[in-house]
């Protein structure tokens, strides 16, 4: 399976989900500068890495959000394909208004960098298919804007529709409902705070991660 | 013509850096401060006649983040 992974000035985490990509789909995957205005032909996913793009200036994920390549990535999530964001990836999906809600400075004002564990609320995704539904997994979370806000209304629809893929097992960041990754209404769209690329193999400390990738391959077709 | 964009928090989003503020403000014993509430302002110098509609698709489209702040544009020449 091709793969595209986006890079923004000040992306962090985009060699780590490359090297997670090649790892599980065998082919390295294209690096896409920010300015590009379309993605690779032939993908079948688009990850949107962790880091602090554009400095986390305005909020964060505000200005990649708004970027050319993302007019590309909002146009193919829109025709189907599965997008892929993490943490600041999260961030710049739910700016770019292919997610609901948005995502603030974590209650305690604390940058939180550690393991924690998750529940797996929805194992019946492209995503998640390869966990368990309630299932527990460790995966590590470093971010300073984690606390995901909705408003009620929002938040029972969310619930309701099975469109959280992720919860957070304990207190992290006062994210509400604790809502750690979450779908778009087509499913094709998974923005998660947690790093599922830092943990691929025994030597990160766990392989809780990779499911999530392989179960993207198998949905996909390799 | 200057424009400034005030963007503050939506009522009843939590605001945890107001909360710090209100916080070190009560440590410094200032008493009597009911809430805080951290917001930011954006100072634009825009072409003299710039239509309300495009100063607030600008705001709409990036300075603010609707779900969660409300804006208001303040004038001055």
């Amino acid at each position: 399976m091709k793969t595209a992974v986006i890079v923004f000035p000040g992306s962090n985490c985009d060699r780590d989900l490359a090297v997670a990509l090649e790892a599980v789909t065998g082919t390295a995957p294209a690096m896409v500068w920010h300015g590009e205005t379309a993605l690779p032909d032939g993908i079948g996913l688009v990850a949107v890495p962790g880091g602090f793009s554009y400095g986390d200036y305005l909020r964060s994920g505000a200005i990649a959000a708004r970027s050319p390549v993302m007019r590309a990535v909002v146009d193919a999530a829109a025709g189907g394909l599965p997008v892929l964001g993490v943490c600041n990836g999260f961030q710049v999906l739910t700016e770019a208004g292919l997610l609901p809600g948005a995502l603030m400075r974590n209650r305690d004002l604390a940058f939180v960098c550690r393991d924690v564990e998750l529940a797996v609320a929805n194992a019946d995704t492209v995503f998640t298919r390869h966990y368990r539904a309630d299932e527990r997994i460790t995966v590590p979370v470093a971010h300073h804007d984690g606390n995901y806000v909705a408003d009620a209304d929002t938040l029972d629809r969310l619930e309701g529709e099975g469109r959280v893929a992720f919860r957070y097992a304990g207190p992290v960041n006062g994210s509400a409902r604790g809502i750690a990754g979450l779908l778009n209404d087509a499913g094709n769209v998974l923005g998660m705070m947690p790093h599922p690329e830092r943990r691929i193999e025994p030597a990160h400390g766990g392989s809780d991660g990779r499911r999530l990738f392989e179960g993207l391959v198998a949905a996909i077709g390799g | 013509m200057k424009l400034s964009i005030v963007v503050t928090l939506k009522p009843g989003v939590l605001d945890p850096q107001g909360r710090a503020i209100h916080h070190a403000l009560n440590g410094l014993g200032f008493e009597g401060v009911a809430d805080v509430r951290q917001g930011k302002l954006i100072e634009l110098e825009v072409a003299d006649g710039t239509d309300d509609a495009t100063i607030d698709a600008m705001c709409r489209r990036l300075l603010a983040n609707t779900v969660i702040e409300n804006y208001r544009v303040e004038r001055s020449s």
